[in-house]
């Protein structure tokens, strides 16, 4: 009997609480910033594609969301020809950015990708490919890959070393 | 006053109220259970009634075909005649009554009883097993609390000098509120009559996690509506009721008319049998059944016995 009261009691207190509900469509939820969300592609410092077309990505990917075809520049450098991702299908695991060796693809706390017509979650590298650098600023893979691409010779980057002829060491 | 014009007015007002306690409900439960309830459909969620209503006269009216017929489409109406006659009693203020009867009370109990003729068709026409056995708790309930319902009231009726008058009974009430010297009374009427309108934590006709939808499994679209606005009218009659036998009635300070006076409290027992909703499990079936005969029965004649006695004493 007291605890049936007590219950009604208690119930009545819970109209002056806060409310659980996230007033969302008027208020932004609060996402932090590894939040997983809408899928990437981001660009090097100086502005050209990261991507190098190492298929890992879509490897990596549980659903087999990721299609990529890779092809070359003039100078050797890698990039995809196309580089296509079904949101239809995508579980925003975030493996695709474990994946990547060149903070190429990332995920952001973007999720508002609704649409009422299927295809259109088909995101190609146009819908993809972003301006800026993303999380990582100062990144730029090809600089300090070692190879010798786009007119930089090995050993020009900004912690590399130029190769020594082996044969040097010998005397 | 006319008497049609009253007629008129108290069946508006009636629906109009069982229909904003649709609203009514689901805002107070989200406030009690920490969420903001319906708020997209127009101001404040207003327009959430007119949709509902909308939606539920638009839906495919589906007879069963194992179904009996003539009773299916008889039973949901039943709950609806009743609940509006017993507003027929209902005093809402000193000359605003459709029937000023002798009889009043005893006329609120047979209609509240009757009521469970639609619960029992339902059960029985739908030719379901879930609707037929919340068909019989319907029954079964409705035969035990019915006889306390009726029992707790009697001490109102002593205190008003033996009239079944509602006016009297409310006149009754001017030095002070029944629900002080009838408390064990009111609590039992309380439970009783929320039993009656099967509404939580008491709907055990139709349980929704044991039986489905109990008596109304079988229905659907407005057939449905009618149990559900029949509900919602029972509530207020419940609600209504409780003001007029314990809580004074109309009477209240004079510097708002009795019809206010009236209605402000029978929303705040509306708001109470909702609350009672928001925070109170379903008991188990015998378990209820226990309650209502090994102690609010015993209470109840109790009851009637000590204010027979002191009312007897005082001479």
């Amino acid at each position: 009997m007291w605890s049936i009261i007590r219950s009604i009691a208690i119930t009545f207190t819970h109209a002056f609480r806060k409310r659980e509900t996230k007033d969302y469509p008027e208020k932004a939820p609060f996402l932090p910033a590894r939040y997983r969300g809408r899928i990437i592609l981001t660009r090097d410092p100086d502005g050209k594609e990261r991507c190098v077309a190492c298929n890992l990505c879509a490897v990596a990917c549980p659903t087999d969301c990721i299609s990529l075809q890779a092809t070359e520049d003039e100078t050797g450098r890698r990039y995809p020809a196309f580089f296509r991702i079904n949101f239809s299908r995508c579980i925003y695991c975030g493996y695709c950015e474990e994946a990547c060796p060149t903070n190429a693809i990332q995920l952001t706390p973007d999720f508002e990708m609704a649409e009422y017509h299927r295809p259109n979650l088909v995101y190609e590298k146009e819908h993809l490919l972003i301006s800026g650098p993303g999380k990582y600023h100062d990144y730029n893979f090809y600089a300090q890959a070692g190879i010798e691409i786009g007119g930089k010779k090995k050993g020009e980057g900004p912690n590399e070393e130029p190769p020594t002829d082996v044969r040097d060491l010998m005397f | 006053m006319a008497i049609g014009f009253i007629i008129a007015i108290v069946l508006l007002m009636v629906i109009t109220i069982a229909a904003a306690n649709i609203y009514i409900e689901r805002r107070l439960l989200s406030l009690w259970q920490d969420r903001r309830g319906p708020n997209r459909a127009g101001p404040w969620g207003l327009l959430q009634v007119p949709a509902d209503m909308i939606k539920i006269f638009l839906k495919e009216d589906w007879i069963p075909p194992f179904a009996d017929r003539t009773v299916f489409v008889i039973a949901p109406t039943i709950v609806m005649i009743v609940t509006l006659l017993s507003f027929a009693v209902i005093p809402f203020a000193p000359n605003f009554i459709v029937a000023d009867s002798n009889i009043a009370l005893l006329f609120f109990l047979a209609n509240s009883s009757l009521g469970v003729y639609s619960v029992v068709l339902a059960g029985w026409a739908s030719n379901n097993k879930y609707s037929l056995i919340g068909a019989m708790r319907g029954t079964a309930q409705m035969v035990s609390y019915e006889v306390f319902m009726g029992l707790s009231l009697m001490g109102v009726v002593m205190l008003a000098g033996g009239s079944f008058n509602m006016r009297q009974i409310v006149e009754s009430q001017r030095e002070m509120w029944n629900v002080i010297p009838q408390l064990p009374a009111f609590i039992v009427f309380l439970i009783a009559a929320v039993a009656e309108s099967h509404r939580a934590p008491f709907d055990l006709p139709e349980a929704e996690g044991e039986l489905v939808a109990g008596f109304h499994t079988e229905y659907s679209g407005i057939k449905f509506g009618m149990f559900f606005v029949g509900e919602y009218i029972s509530i207020t009659l419940i609600s209504a009721a409780i003001v007029t036998f314990f809580f004074g009635g109309w009477l209240g300070p004079e510097f708002l008319p009795p019809f206010f006076w009236f209605m402000f409290k029978t929303f705040i027992f509306i708001a109470f049998i909702i609350l009672l909703r928001a925070s109170l499990p379903r008991p188990r079936y015998d378990q209820f059944m226990a309650v209502g005969w090994k102690i609010l029965l015993p209470l109840t004649l109790v009851n009637i016995l000590v204010t027979a006695a002191i009312l007897l004493y005082r001479g």
